[in-house]
């Protein structure tokens, strides 16, 4: 099971509770599609993806964005047990969705970009060091199911 | 996945409005690194004192980023230009190549955060892929 200490969870459901889902949900996701083309490949039904900037203007990407954003949701009120909280929706990404679990890892490092971008230079060491804990915990329960 | 000439164009630009704070970047982002990913502190145990404000982290954050800006001035030919810092990486330092990726991450994570209307997603994949085009000549001597 993963530790977590208290200043660890309280900046985790602070990022969380802060964020603005519409705004950074696209902005994550659009930027991933654009610094890791190849992940576009997951995308073929989503209309334009030309070039960044009809990326950036994509709104079924935007609405994407905005859903997997949401889909940490469960994460967050669940810390002590990521891992099983994200069973089922990690079966799903590999029967279903068929997503090579590197991506994860991709997805998460433009988000926590994204996220400095707004944060500027509130996003401290200390909090990057908890967000990227987090997130890896996320990546990991969501390649888990794969075989 | 090698820089096109847009890619260079983008970094250069990009770097000339960022270049007259490439210390405290430099800086910023050694001393992420070793918070966030703490396995890199591996390498400086000959360091007293190895917190994030500590006056080594900042000396050799700059170290490191006049690498960086060095690069961006050798743009065409980094397995060239960065020949003898290859060298350095691959016989003194041994740093392992995985590590250029943890720190090539806290640098644009940095660059965000400091420049957040420039980093746009067209700067951020030319300057990932130039990144890694550096780590990828630092570690040109390794075997």
């Amino acid at each position: 099971m993963v530790e977590w200490s208290d200043q660890e969870r309280s900046i985790i459901t602070s990022i969380f509770a802060s964020l603005d889902y519409e705004d950074i949900g696209p902005k994550a996701l659009s930027r991933c599609l654009i610094v890791y083309p190849w992940t576009q490949r997951y995308f073929g039904g989503f209309g334009n993806l030309y070039n960044a900037e009809a990326i950036k203007t994509n709104p079924m990407i935007g609405a994407h964005g905005i859903k997997v954003l949401h889909g940490l949701d469960r994460a967050v009120k669940n810390m002590d047990d990521i891992k099983n909280t994200y069973a089922e929706l990690s079966v799903m990404h590999s029967e279903k969705l068929h997503i090579d679990p590197d991506n994860f890892r991709l997805l998460a490092d433009c988000l926590t970009i994204v996220i400095a971008a707004k944060m500027g230079t509130a996003f401290t060491a200390d909090i990057q060091a908890a967000f990227q804990k987090f997130l890896s915990v996320v990546v990991n329960a969501l390649g888990r199911q794969y075989h | 996945m090698s820089l096109n000439q847009t890619d260079k164009e983008r970094v250069k630009a990009f770097w000339s409005k960022v270049a007259g704070r490439a210390d405290a970047i430099g800086a910023e982002s050694l001393a992420r690194l070793i918070v966030v990913y703490p396995q890199t502190k591996t390498y400086f145990a000959h360091w007293k004192d190895v917190s994030p404000n500590s006056p080594n982290v900042k000396k050799h954050g700059k170290t490191v980023m006049g690498g960086v800006a060095d690069a961006v001035t050798k743009i065409d030919d980094l397995k060239g230009g960065l020949l003898s810092l290859s060298e350095l990486h691959a016989f003194t330092l041994r740093v392992d190549p995985a590590n250029f990726k943890l720190l090539t991450h806290c640098i644009l994570v940095v660059l965000a955060a400091q420049f957040p209307a420039d980093f746009t997603p067209e700067v951020h994949v030319a300057m990932d892929k130039f990144l890694a085009a550096v780590a990828r000549a630092l570690a040109e001597k390794y075997r």
